[in-house]
Order: C-alpha cells, then sequence, then structure tokens
C-alpha cells in the first residue's frame, strides 16, 4: 500500500512537503491507524495523534484522500491502493499530520456546554420521559473529533466567529434537554450574524462526522426555536 | 538544575483528566483553589471515554437493590481480596454520586417512569448472591463511560478549571527530608520544554497500564504512567498481580465488547454451539463475574470447543434480543462489531475471547484517596503531599477481580472523596510552599538526557513489541510457575534494554518517539511489578486463605515484595467472611 503524508516539523523544514511510504501490510492491520502505526514503527519521526482506536475518542481525525475521517475506523479495504493523508484543512499545523485545536475547543466552550438547571437538586434523580431522553439521541454522541468544523468553508472563514457544527450541534444537545433552564439565554447568544447564520447548510459536516450525527440538522433546530420564540 | 527549569506553583496538581481526575479537579475547583489539571491529551480523549455497559448503583429503580447488596457482591467478586471498609465507603455512597452525575446532566436512559435505566450485570445480586441478579447498572445506551466523561469535562468548564493539555507529568519530586510529594516534573508536548509543576498536593490520576500486553481492550495511552512515577520515586506498589481479562474483546482486535450485551439477555457459545456458561456457573450463567467466564472460555478454547479455524475464540450471540433493543440500548456495540470484526449482531454471533481490560493493583491508598505507605512496622503512614484514585490506585476495592460497572463508580466516588480530602488537607496546611530540593528535576533531566544524548540503539517499538509478547505469554488468564520465574528474567532483560533505547527524532515539537520512550520507562515498572507479584502467588485451583489473604506489596528497590494484611473489618457493619465463590 502507497501512504503519501503531508510531512512539517517546523523544528527543522522552511515548509511543508509530501512524503511517500510504501507500507507493507500484515493480515492483522485492518484499519488506516493500523497503517500508520506501522509506518512510524521505521520512520519515527512522524507524528499523529492516537489513543483509543475504535473510534470514541476523537484524537484520529486527518484528512484522507481530500475527505475528513477518522484513521481508527476507517478501513483500509475500503481505500484505494494510494492514500493521501494531510492534517484536517482551517487549522494551524503544529507538525506533521497533528493540528492546533484551541481555536476549535474555544468556540465549543463558549456554547456553555453544561446543563444549568439552578432550580434546588431533588435528592433523587430529576425525572425524564424515555421520549424526552431520546431527544437528546444524535447529539450528545459527538466525539470532538472536528472533522466536522474543519470541513466547513464558513469555519475555514470566520473561525473565530462562527460557532462552527460541533460547538453548534453541542448547544442543540443542551437546548434539547428537558433538564435545561437555560433555552432563552442560549438562543439570545446564538441571535448574531456570526455565531450561528454563517451557516448556509452546505452540509460537509453531515457527510464527514464519523459518527454519523446530523450537525445540519441541529442547526435547523436552533433557527426553528429561534422563530418561534419571535412569534 | 531547577534552576534551569521553569517553575510553576499551584495549590493542588492532578495528573490524568479521565472520570476520576476531573471528579477530583470538580472539588478543588469548586473551593478555589488555584489548581492544575495535567493531561496527556485532550479530556474527553481519556480512556473513560472507551466504558460501554454502565455505573454500579443501588437506586432500586428497576428490582430491589441495597448497597449492602452491593457490598456482599463486590466483596465477593474481589475473590476477598478487596477491603472492606472501602467497599462498604463505595457503596454507601454509590446512589448520592450517581444521582449527582444525573444532575450534572449526564444522559442516562430512562424507564417509562422517568428515572434512570438500570440493567443486570455480571456478578451483581439481590439478596446476597441469591439466584436473582439485580438490575444495578445505570447506562447510558453503551456508551456510559462518553456519556459520564464529556459531562464531567463540560461541569470543569463552568468551575473554569485551569487545564494544560497535551503536558505529560515525568517525575515525582519528593522532599529528601519527610519523603512529602512536592510536585512533578511534566513535558509540555508542543514545545518540548520540560518545567516543575510545584503544589501542596498532588493526585495521581493516570489509569491503567493495559498497554503492557498484547492484546488489550485498552487505549495506546494506557501506559501506566501513574504507577511507573511512583516506582521510580521508591512508592510501592499493591497487588500489581492482578489483572482483569475481560470476557469479551473482539477475537483478534481487542476491542470491548460490553459486558451489558449479556447483561441484555446475549449469551457465549461454543463450536458445538453449546451454552458452556452452564456447566460453570449454574446459576448466573453468562452473568458470572469476569474471572469466572475469562477462565471458562479460556477453558473451552484449551479443550478444543473453540470456534473458527484456528478454534482460537468463542462466539456471542445476540441476535435473538432482535434490532430494537440492539438499537436502542447497544448501538456502539453493533457498530464496533461491523467495523471490527465484519460481524453485524443483528444476524451473526460476534467472535469474542478474554481479552486484558483492567489493573486492580496500583498505588496503596485509604479509603479517602491518600497514598500509604508501609513506615517503622505500620503497614499504611499517609504519605504527605500524594494521593492517589482511579485505575492507578489501589484502594482496594477491587481485590483480585474487578466486578462489571463498580469501574466508573470508584471513579467518581473516590475522585470526589480525594477531592474533598485534599481541600481538607490544603485548609490544614501553611500558606507557603515548601522549598524544592535543589536536585528537584535532576531524575527527569538525567532520563532526558541519556534518551536524547544516545547516538545509536534499539528501537523503542521494539523493546516495548517484545514486552508485550512476553506479558501475553508468561501472565495471562492461567499462569505457572515456570513460565513466570522465566517471565521474570525476560523483564529484567527487556528493563536493560529499556535503557539502552533509541530515538532518531530530535525535535523539539510534539515529538511523539520521545513521548513513547518516556511512556516505555512506565510499562517496564507495570510490567515488572505485574511479574514479580505474580511469581509469588501464581495461580492454584483451590484459593489458599490461610497464606494468602494478604495484599502484595512491589518495590522497584530491590525487585522485591513484602505483605500488609486485608482489610477484613468494613467501617460499620459486619465482615463477609471468605467461603468459596460460586455463582
Amino acid at each position: 500500500m502507497k501512504i503519501t503524508i503531508y510531512r512539517y516539523d517546523p523544528d527543522k523544514d522552511e515548509r511543508p512537503y509530501l512524503q511517500d511510504y510504501q507500507v507493507k501490510l500484515e493480515p492483522s492491520d485492518r484499519m488506516l491507524l493500523d497503517a500508520l502505526v506501522r509506518i512510524k514503527a521505521e520512520d519515527e519521526t512522524l507524528a499523529f495523534r492516537r489513543s483509543c482506536r475504535e473510534g470514541v475518542c476523537g484524537s484520529d481525525a486527518l484528512n484522507i484522500n481530500g475527505r475528513n475521517g477518522l484513521a481508527c475506523i476507517t478501513r483500509i479495504a475500503d481505500l484505494p491502493e494510494h492514500v493521501t493523508l494531510r492534517p484536517l484543512p482551517g487549522l494551524p499545523v503544529i507538525r506533521d499530520l497533528i493540528v492546533d485545536m484551541p481555536q476549535f475547543f474555544k468556540q465549543y466552550e463558549s456554547v456553555r456546554p453544561y446543563l444549568v438547571n439552578d432550580s434546588p437538586p431533588p435528592e433523587r434523580e430529576r425525572l425524564q420521559s424515555p421520549a424526552e431522553r431520546e431527544a437528546l439521541n444524535g447529539l450528545y454522541e459527538c466525539i470532538l473529533c472536528a472533522c466536522c468544523s474543519t470541513a466547513c468553508p464558513s469555519f475555514w472563514w470566520n473561525p473565530d466567529k462562527f460557532v462552527g457544527p460541533a460547538g453548534l450541534l453541542q448547544a442543540y444537545r443542551f437546548l434539547a434537554d428537558s433538564r435545561d433552564q437555560a433555552a432563552g439565554a442560549r438562543l439570545d447568544d446564538l441571535e448574531d450574524p456570526y455565531r450561528l447564520f454563517r451557516c448556509h447548510s452546505i452540509m460537509n459536516c453531515v457527510d464527514v462526522c464519523p459518527k454519523g450525527l446530523n450537525p445540519t440538522g441541529a442547526i435547523g433546530r436552533i433557527k426553528e426555536m429561534m422563530v418561534k420564540r419571535a412569534v | 538544575m531547577s534552576g534551569a527549569l521553569a517553575v510553576r506553583s499551584f495549590d493542588a496538581i492532578v495528573v490524568g483528566a479521565g472520570g476520576s481526575g476531573l471528579r477530583a479537579a470538580l472539588e478543588l475547583a469548586r473551593a478555589d483553589l488555584r489548581v492544575a489539571v495535567l493531561s496527556k491529551v485532550f479530556p474527553t480523549r481519556s480512556h473513560t471515554v472507551a466504558a460501554q455497559g454502565g455505573i454500579a448503583a443501588p437506586l432500586a429503580n428497576a428490582s430491589e437493590d441495597h448497597w449492602h447488596w452491593h457490598m456482599y457482591d463486590t466483596v465477593k467478586g474481589s475473590d476477598y481480596l478487596g477491603d472492606q471498609d472501602a467497599i462498604e465507603y463505595m457503596c454507601r455512597r454509590a446512589n448520592e454520586v450517581v444521582v449527582e452525575l444525573e444532575h450534572m446532566g449526564m444522559p442516562f436512559d430512562r424507564l417509562e417512569n422517568g428515572r434512570i435505566y438500570q440493567r443486570p450485570f455480571g456478578g451483581h445480586t439481590q439478596n446476597y448472591g441469591s439466584p436473582k441478579m439485580a438490575m444495578r447498572s445505570c447506562a447510558a445506551a453503551d456508551r456510559t463511560g462518553h456519556a459520564m466523561l464529556h459531562t464531567l469535562y463540560q461541569q470543569n468548564v463552568r468551575a473554569k478549571t485551569q487545564f494544560f493539555v497535551e503536558w505529560m507529568a515525568l517525575d515525582l519530586i519528593r522532599d529528601p527530608a519527610d519523603g512529602a510529594v512536592l510536585g512533578v516534573t511534566a513535558l509540555e508536548m508542543e514545545t518540548g520544554e520540560v518545567s516543575i509543576l510545584r503544589a501542596k498536593a498532588t493526585l495521581l490520576a493516570t489509569g491503567g497500564a493495559g498497554r503492557i500486553y498484547w492484546a488489550t481492550t485498552n487505549a495506546f495511552i494506557n501506559t501506566g504512567d501513574g504507577v511507573g512515577m511512583a516506582a521510580r520515586a521508591g512508592i510501592p506498589l499493591e497487588d500489581m498481580e492482578f489483572w482483569q481479562f475481560h470476557p469479551t474483546g473482539v477475537a483478534g482486535a481487542g476491542v470491548l465488547i460490553t459486558e451489558g450485551v449479556r447483561g441484555e439477555g446475549g449469551y457465549l457459545l461454543n463450536k458445538n454451539g453449546e451454552r458452556f456458561m452452564e456447566r460453570y456457573a449454574p446459576n448466573a450463567k453468562d452473568l458470572a463475574s469476569r474471572d469466572v467466564v475469562s477462565r471458562a472460555m479460556t477453558t473451552e478454547i484449551k479443550e478444543g470447543r473453540g470456534c473458527g479455524p484456528d478454534a482460537d475464540h468463542v462466539l456471542l450471540k445476540l441476535d435473538h434480543l432482535g434490532p430494537e433493543v440492539i438499537n436502542q440500548r447497544l448501538p456502539g456495540i453493533r457498530e464496533i462489531a461491523i467495523k471490527f470484526a465484519n460481524a453485524d449482531p443483528v444476524r451473526d454471533p460476534i467472535p469474542v475471547v478474554p481479552t486484558v481490560h483492567y489493573q486492580m493493583g496500583g498505588l496503596p491508598t485509604n479509603y479517602l484517596g491518600q497514598v500509604v505507605v508501609p513506615k517503622r512496622g505500620d503497614p499504611e503512614v499517609v504519605l504527605p503531599g500524594l494521593y492517589a484514585v482511579g485505575e492507578c490506585a489501589c484502594v482496594s476495592v477491587h481485590g483480585a477481580n474487578r466486578l462489571g460497572t463498580n469501574s466508573l463508580l470508584d471513579l467518581v466516588v473516590f475522585g470526589k472523596a480525594a477531592g474533598e480530602c485534599m481541600v481538607k488537607d490544603l485548609r490544614s496546611m501553611p500558606e507557603a510552599l515548601r522549598e524544592l530540593p535543589r536536585d528537584a528535576g535532576e531524575p527527569t533531566r538525567a532520563r532526558l538526557a541519556r534518551l536524547d544524548g544516545a547516538a545509536s540503539g534499539e528501537r523503542v517499538a521494539e523493546v516495548g513489541n517484545d514486552l508485550r509478547r512476553t506479558m501475553q505469554a508468561h501472565c495471562g488468564v492461567f499462569r505457572f510457575p515456570e513460565m513466570l520465574v522465566e517471565g521474570v528474567a525476560k523483564m529484567k532483560a527487556i528493563a536493560e534494554r529499556a535503557g539502552r533505547s533509541f530515538i532518531a527524532d530530535r525535535s523539539k515539537v510534539f515529538n511523539t518517539a520521545r513521548v513513547e520512550a518516556l511512556e516505555l520507562d512506565n510499562l517496564v515498572e507495570t510490567a515488572m511489578a505485574t511479574v514479580v507479584s505474580a511469581q509469588a502467588r501464581s495461580d492454584y485451583p483451590e484459593r489458599d486463605d490461610a497464606n494468602w489473604l494478604k495484599h502484595t506489596l512491589w518495590h522497584k528497590d530491590g525487585n522485591r515484595l513484602e505483605y500488609k494484611p486485608v482489610h477484613v473489618k468494613p467501617l460499620s457493619v459486619d465482615s463477609f467472611e471468605p467461603k468459596v465463590r460460586t455463582y
């Protein structure tokens, strides 16, 4: 298998370059991450993030042949013989496949991604019907891998002002929670030409989400909530 | 040397941002203390995220239940080697901490009446081991760890906790006068800079070291960093021979399939299509405790009743649950089985094999999270300034075998307890930080200088692979004296090779080769502690309470063992006396 990888080490490289690797795969190598680990055993200067290797921690998001995805759940069998790997687009590169993520997390944190319920907590759990709980499905499963936001042209253009699909999905996760009491403040915060309304429903986010989530759909629901409260 | 390193000062340092580190950090941040939380990875990438099936609490939402029944099950599950005071403490606080998680916003599944959904899990029974299983596992589908970790991170965002993300702690700094811990040295991965972080209280919450084995459910980051730091700092390690083999890792891939599958009604089959657990555990069957199920599976495979061309695994059948239950309660499992086993569980069984999953041993602590070490005849003297929680700690609530869903509970109960204890201890300490010793940071400098100065040597990956192969071959589900003796000899050779390892990458910037070399040092300490402790206590078919109802303590210095008694006396109730374990 041939893998071409974006390389850049600011400590020694004047500019980024692409490096070709021929990887000899073993039968046990099923996922793209297995191939990367094999390359690293030969060339340990290659830097990339990885942890759980099962698609739940969100560390190893990459641009794989032009499309964002997680290396650990991308099957080698589903890839062409020649694969090109680049860091996620739109974020500064620290080194090789490692991007600088604070801008992404800053937007996530800007939506107040936590339950707000200031009524005195009962001794037992707050009640929530199965239907109310089901409203959180497709929202809470986000792993913050950044595949979506870094596939979004609006986020590339305004990463400091547009919350981006990942952050907005989490904003809606709390708007949709029957236990949350801050809907009004949450909507106020998003009622802004940039924070929410830079989403033009391009739907790259939906296309690339490795967990099959639908940020565009969630953004649509937020807009509906705004319309509802306006009338 | 310390003059050359930047020094930052805090009230408290938390090393590790998984479930237990984040729970403790929350207590500290809410107390308005200056806290630094260090993590090798962004907090939500910690391995807690991979926990699936649930968190134990006797809420009695779905079946009758009581904390004392939970305590009995945990003591029995531990093979009576867990400390009964700590177990009572954990079971009594379970409802409180789980309800708190719900109040924080954790998206538990719900019952029709709006209460938290609960499912049965292995070894959790009603009424002190009756054949009726307790519905005790509080679940968010099969993503309970993910839901819990994100909720705890979110609460820390709200509390404005200060995180040092992608900082790896390297060594503990101790006061030569009394051994008190004064902080840590740490590597900022992005810049390659090493600094000293000093504090009055340091909490290790670094997780387990499942990566000492070849086949593991654990993430790449689970390299026993806190355990290695403790060993190098002269702190003994407790019960390191006890590793849990989870019955259902995906054969060949190692990825975890939750016990919740069996909790929902799935079961195991051998090549004859026989539901073999009925022979090993007539009452609990597939929901016997994990050690029992893993031994049964290994026996089936060894006796030629394994499945597949190499007869090297068994099958986990769940298609009879129907697509609705699978999609609602086990959606993540379906994803994993399709991706990693080419099997859609709606139709096909999943090939599974016992796979290393959890480290029961670790830094010896009391139930407040304080690290305790032997001193002048007293086996448990509090070591000032150092705390440990979660998988890197040995409280010990799991003894020789942890029950499923007790790990997440351990994280939040003892994370909270340690946070509370640190807040209290900090209030009674003098305002000023203690002086750092003049050579603070020297051991770290020496490790890095050796690594950066080596012009040639063996690849870290090669040494690491040999370590994992050795542990897999010599320290598995069943352990035999000759194999262990050989294993210790091999580990000694590997430890020497690790000391001569070499990295080709000289960059300051995000040098992951250097990180992996530093992790190898921690893997070596953990593996050595494991195999040496196991050698003292190789498997016998029958338990020997007369000689072995005690904890092991491994010391790096001299590679030697000592022993201390198990706490058989609970806090307020009568002891559960050891008896033969049947399920």
